[in-house]
């Protein structure tokens, strides 16, 4: 029997238009912006789609809060390499601050929603600050323990409202603005973030990762950049939790909840970490699934977690990975 | 005078409980977020054994344990071992895990007041004027065993030994033809049944409700760290520092503060001895 191996060659229209012959020809400018064009047509397209079904309108809101959160984790985890572990965190604080900038000063709702993203954004850095100087999992140890202490201390101190939470929160003026400026904003910060990691930053906050010590010798203060992606991804989480507070118009407990946590680590497993295009991909699969499953109730964390865990050990890189090979490149088989 | 009597009591719980996070983490350097999980599995277990089964108490303990040391061992060499090194991954695993194990069995009907062992030992005794009922005395004097029979058991066994050498510096154990990947799996053991073994001891004194699962894995890694990642003796002194602090704050502040005493103490030496009391040889590699 003779022995084959699979081959994998690059598409000619992929080399084709690599750098500035992209240019050459419309059939190359459609093979590179083809995908991104599809989704954020998609996307935007949806709310109009679903037009008959207001209650899945409400899934896509939430699918995309989802989505945000995803892709802080997956800029924190896979670009910088500090675990997160508690993404309700930031959902929690971003929700609690626009319900005290709404409900107790009395901003309306497109000032509320930013002052939360920003001071949300430097409680959360200043509490996290203490564990970043640090290597290995104290990041981790740490943004777990603060989605429950803070429940405990909300608990046991009955402020902000105690268990009942916020009520009052203004909502969105009408539904169309309540669709498009969650989807606009993952939007956003989706090709924000791809396009700063081009960025002369993005290399450095790579190289925290891979080697924090050769960053170090370059004269860069780590804990600065660690500091600085911190705010960067939980800034993305708290306009999601700012954002959650106002279309419930209730900022309470459950904010804080364990789903926040737990779906957003799923999502970048399963769509495939270090692009955030594979975190928004697989939130896409994951909530409306977990729409399906409602049924279910705490079930379904056991259902993310056991695909989460399946996916870290048979498919670790993830979908995403595996179609932009598919799209690139093809493969057959050779004699050896 | 109670203050002293219960801070004992308290911290010779919590070493119990965070001995098997330590051992875990100083051996295979993974650290076990499903410990809590575990906890809680083996309350569950006993349960079931006991009144799903009908069998005797001692005999579901025993079973109980004995079942949570495969479920860790498994964990292990099923999951665990194929993600080795890359650490995202590993935390991220572990913590799946023992989120599916504490949801799971909340989704199964692990709530309310309905799940209850009952206690070895009813009565209760004055100690230096303290009423302190025999349960609590037990968990104090098999605490103290375990320390014993764990220290002499890496000290004096060959097994231990192998354990220790692989603490201490994993490439020069393997060198010395300790395989690395058996050890962890020894460990992993080893840490699900001392959790399991604190299960035994402490459910009783209470109901068994889920949340106690997350409780004890906060209250587990904060011992550790305080500790120092890692070490032993670390964090049987970290355990009785967080357990004074905690039976103080009880009685001077209220219950709920208990975790904010947790986190605040890990917060606090992070930033004063980011390598714990006792975690001293590691320190060079944990600074960036």
């Amino acid at each position: 029997m003779e022995a084959r191996r699979k081959e994998r060659i690059d598409r000619g229209i992929k080399v084709r238009s690599e750098g500035i012959y992209v240019v050459s020809s419309l059939k190359e400018m459609l093979y590179v912006a083809g995908p991104r064009v599809f989704l954020m047509a998609g996307l935007l397209l949806l709310p109009l789609v679903l037009e008959m079904a207001p209650y899945w309108k409400r899934v896509v809101n939430i699918m995309c809060v989802y989505g945000l959160l995803a892709i802080s984790f997956d800029f924190l985890a896979n670009i910088v390499g500090l675990v997160c572990l508690g993404g309700a965190m930031f959902i929690g604080v971003g929700g609690y601050m626009t319900a005290i900038f709404n409900v107790y000063l009395h901003c309306p709702v497109y000032l509320a929603i930013p002052l939360a993203g920003l001071s949300g954004a430097s409680i959360c850095t200043i509490l996290l600050l203490p564990c970043l100087s640090l290597r290995g999992v104290y990041f981790a140890i740490v943004t777990l323990m603060y989605p429950l202490l803070f429940t405990r201390i909300i608990e046991a101190l009955n402020i902000l409202g105690g268990t009942n939470g916020i009520t009052g929160l203004d909502s969105f003026p009408n539904q169309y603005l309540e669709n498009y400026v969650i989807i606009i904003l993952l939007l956003v910060f989706l090709f924000g973030l791809r396009r700063l990691m081009d960025e002369d930053i993005g290399l450095v906050l790579r190289g925290v990762k891979d080697n924090d010590q050769s960053v170090r010798a370059s004269g860069i203060n780590v804990t600065h950049l660690k500091a600085l992606a911190v705010f960067i991804a939980s800034f993305i989480g708290c306009l999601g939790g700012a954002y959650l507070a106002h279309l419930y118009m209730w900022a309470g407990l459950s904010l804080f909840a364990l789903d926040f946590s737990i779906i957003p680590i799923a999502a970048v497993t399963i769509g495939g970490g270090g692009s955030m295009l594979g975190a928004v991909i697989g939130t896409f699969i994951l909530v409306p699934l977990s729409e399906f499953l409602r049924f279910f109730g705490t079930f379904r964390i056991v259902i993310y977690c056991l695909i989460l865990t399946g996916f870290i050990v048979f498919k670790s890189e993830g979908l995403l990975p595996y179609f932009a090979r598919k799209y690139d490149q093809f493969e057959r088989w050779a004699k050896i | 005078m109670d203050i002293l009597v219960y801070g004992i009591i308290n911290s010779v719980t919590l070493s119990l409980l965070s001995l098997g996070f330590t051992l875990v983490y100083s051996i295979s350097r993974l650290p076990n977020f499903a410990h809590g999980a575990l906890y809680i599995t083996t309350g569950y277990f006993i349960w079931l054994f006991l009144n799903g089964l009908g069998l005797n108490y001692p005999l579901s303990i025993i079973l109980g344990i004995a079942l949570t040391s495969l479920i860790g061992a498994m964990m292990y060499r099923l999951i665990l071992i194929r993600i080795r090194g890359m650490e995202i991954s590993e935390i991220i695993a572990t913590y799946a895990i023992g989120l599916a194990i504490i949801e799971g069995l909340r989704w199964g009907g692990l709530r309310g007041t309905t799940f209850t062992l009952p206690s070895f030992a009813s009565g209760s005794r004055d100690i230096l004027g303290v009423s302190v009922d025999d349960q609590r005395l037990l968990v104090v004097v098999i605490g103290f065993a375990v320390f014993v029979l764990l220290y002499l058991f890496v000290h004096l066994t060959r097994n231990g030994l192998a354990l220790r050498g692989i603490a201490q510096d994993e490439r020069a154990a393997m060198m010395l033809g300790i395989d690395s990947d058996r050890m962890a799996v020894v460990s992993f053991a080893m840490g699900s049944s001392l959790a399991g073994l604190s299960a035994a001891l402490i459910l009783p004194l209470g109901n068994i409700v889920v949340e106690a699962g997350y409780n004890v894995l906060v209250f587990s890694i904060a011992v550790s760290v305080i500790g120092g990642l890692g070490s032993w003796t670390g964090a049987i002194i970290a355990s009785f520092i967080i357990g004074f602090a905690q039976i103080l704050t009880e009685k001077f502040l209220s219950a709920h503060f208990q975790m904010v005493i947790a986190l605040l103490a890990i917060i606090i030496t992070l930033l004063i001895k980011p390598s714990g009391i006792l975690g001293r040889q590691k320190e060079l590699e944990e600074r960036v």
